[in-house]
């Protein structure tokens, strides 16, 4: 009987993909060499002004939308005050009492249960640059390429109640932001990052406990062994008596654990004020009105079309639609007339573990999904058999071969030519009396054994189905 | 509202600024000078006006997203305290 109730709530912060910073006109590529992509406005030399990159509002407010956000007719940003080299200004450009969107939510499905998560707010900020810190010469690095980087932060109610609970809103976040296609979602390169604040309080109890941030969580596995790790260390502290600190800890990979990093009590102090160098922005119901009107369908409302239109599984159809890319690769697949079943079960087997041996997302396979559907189509229509299809994938995938060029020209069609194949039972019959004789007299478990040298005399290129017929015609 | 030499110290911490006792008491007693010319405002009745972020009438301009660079690395790194020509080097600060 669990003693304590988890609580936790997460803040998202999702790097955009534009092509240039929130303020200035710098290139936001990744992987350039040190401060390249750095000029007076993102390095905060005096007297610069920043001027709003058109495109990181019109992403932020999509966002807002596809999470049923109110977006605010007019937003402002403010100054978030701390120092340290990697924030060149000494503060950064964030949004405090007017974010650009409010009140959303985001809805989950853990083991069957739905549930609805609030998002608090939704605002726009600038990333801050890299500190390399040498262990060697007593001197950190400054890299100001990522600073002035736009993202957004996404910050939960405090709506969850297990890892479990978090580890799906997550997902459920990501999957929005690839499909509006305004985030990669890359979590390991830090495109999208989660802090995670959790506390316990005694079963039965309305106030909130005394909570502590998570940082530094770069996968999903991560989110759920940071959580579990934190609740077991806070239960730990409230059964011996001690109190939970207000801090902010980091996750340790390696150890599974986490560690304080500081206090929060100063370093919360960021006297926010609104920005004087930029006034608020403003939209009109028409911008917005028409932003809505180019929202792609969600993943939400694509899971359930792929249940209702191709007759798949909630699971099924779950992971396909996790990714946008995967989702579509599908729908190709079934528009190119593979039936929808098989597709899915062939992208999740065999599809799935040659691009995760690949190390290659779906977008950049070269085996293209009216291909799938060929190979799909050949076995349908009993020019092959499953086993060999299974056995020429990864060829099929390595290469983008065209299944039915690949298996003309390397003769594998299924003998389904009854006098072809009518001369291999009758070579297997005449080889092996004895197995004849036990059958007749009733052994007739012997006819997996016939089907097993008849595949093996034709090199697996008989249709099972017509030996099978044959066998029991000439055993009968 | 009285500014106290306590609350001046914690606002001189945050902007890494060391003040000592009888400059502290200064401040606290010109931020309260401040402050009180301000609250000639609170006198105001301010029912049913909408907060004022910015006085300027205008909505932020915005600037398209395309890129291009505007200066070279040894621009940008020209007035470093310190630089190997790539980084900003500054005292180890873990």
């Amino acid at each position: 009987m669990a003693r304590y109730e988890t609580v936790i709530g997460v803040e998202v912060h999702a790097q955009l993909k534009t092509e240039s910073k929130i303020f200035c006109g710098c290139s936001t590529r990744f992987g350039v060499a040190p401060n390249e992509n750095v000029c007076p406005v993102c390095s905060g030399m005096p007297g610069v002004l920043p001027v709003l990159n058109a495109t990181v509002v019109e992403y932020a407010a999509k966002m807002g939308l596809a999470t049923g956000c109110t977006v605010n007719p007019i937003s402002v940003f403010a100054r978030k005050n701390y120092f340290y080299p990697d924030l060149p200004k000494g503060y950064q450009t964030s949004q405090f009492e007017q974010p650009i969107c409010e009140h959303g939510h985001v809805d989950i499905v853990v083991d069957g249960t739905a549930k609805r998560i609030g998002i608090t707010r939704i605002h726009m900020e600038e990333d801050a640059g890299k500190n390399i810190h040498s262990a060697a010469d007593n001197a950190s690095y400054v890299d100001l390429n990522r600073a002035c980087v736009p993202l957004i932060e996404i910050v939960s109610e405090p709506d969850m109640r297990s890892p479990e609970e978090v580890v799906a809103y997550l997902k459920a976040l990501r999957a929005i932001l690839v499909y509006l296609d305004i985030c990669d979602g890359n979590m390991e390169e830090g495109s999208f990052r989660c802090d995670a604040n959790v506390s316990l309080r005694p079963v039965g109890q309305r106030q909130f406990g005394t909570r502590a941030e998570i940082k530094n969580i770069n996968s999903f596995r991560h989110v759920l062994k940071a959580i579990e790790y934190e609740v077991e260390r806070q239960a730990d502290r409230l059964d011996d008596g001690l109190p939970v600190i207000q801090e902010t800890r980091l996750y340790d990979a390696t150890k599974n654990s986490t560690a304080s990093m500081r206090g929060k009590e100063e370093a919360h102090d960021y006297r926010y004020f609104p920005d004087p160098d930029l006034v608020p922005v403003r939209l009109d119901a028409a911008t917005l009105a028409r932003w809505e009107s180019e929202l792609p369908e969600l993943p939400e409302a694509r899971r359930a079309r792929f249940v209702r239109q191709y007759g798949l599984s909630d699971y099924d159809a779950e992971v396909l639609t996790a990714e946008r890319d995967m989702a579509a690769y599908f729908e190709a697949c079934a528009a190119a007339g593979a039936d929808p079943k098989t597709a899915s079960n062939w992208m999740q087997s065999e599809l799935l573990r040659e691009l995760n041996q690949a190390a290659i997302p779906i977008s950049q396979t070269r085996l293209s999904a009216a291909n799938l559907a060929g190979l799909i189509k050949l076995i349908d229509a009993g020019e092959i058999s499953g086993k060999i299809a299974k056995q020429i994938f990864p060829e099929l995938f390595a290469q983008g071969l065209d299944p039915a060029a690949y298996v003309r020209q390397k003769g594998l069609s299924q003998i389904s030519d009854s006098n072809a194949l009518e001369s291999a039972v009758e070579a297997v019959l005449a080889a092996n009396p004895a197995e004849v004789e036990a059958f007749r007299g009733g052994k007739t478990k012997l006819m997996g054994f016939f089907v097993g040298q008849i595949m093996k005399a034709t090199k697996g290129q008989a249709n099972p189905g017509l030996v099978n017929e044959l066998l029991r015609q000439k055993l009968g | 509202m009285t500014i106290s030499p306590d609350a001046v110290a914690k606002v001189a911490k945050l902007a890494k600024l060391r003040l000592d006792d009888a400059k502290l008491e200064r401040f606290a007693g010109q931020m309260d000078d401040i402050l009180a010319y301000m609250e000639t405002l609170g006198a105001l009745d301010t029912t049913g006006v909408e907060p004022l972020y910015s006085p300027v009438g205008h909505a932020t301009p915005l600037r398209a997203d395309t890129a291009a660079p505007t200066c070279t690395r040894d621009q940008i790194l020209a007035n470093a305290p310190a630089t190997d020509g790539q980084f900003f080097i500054v005292p180890k600060i873990v």
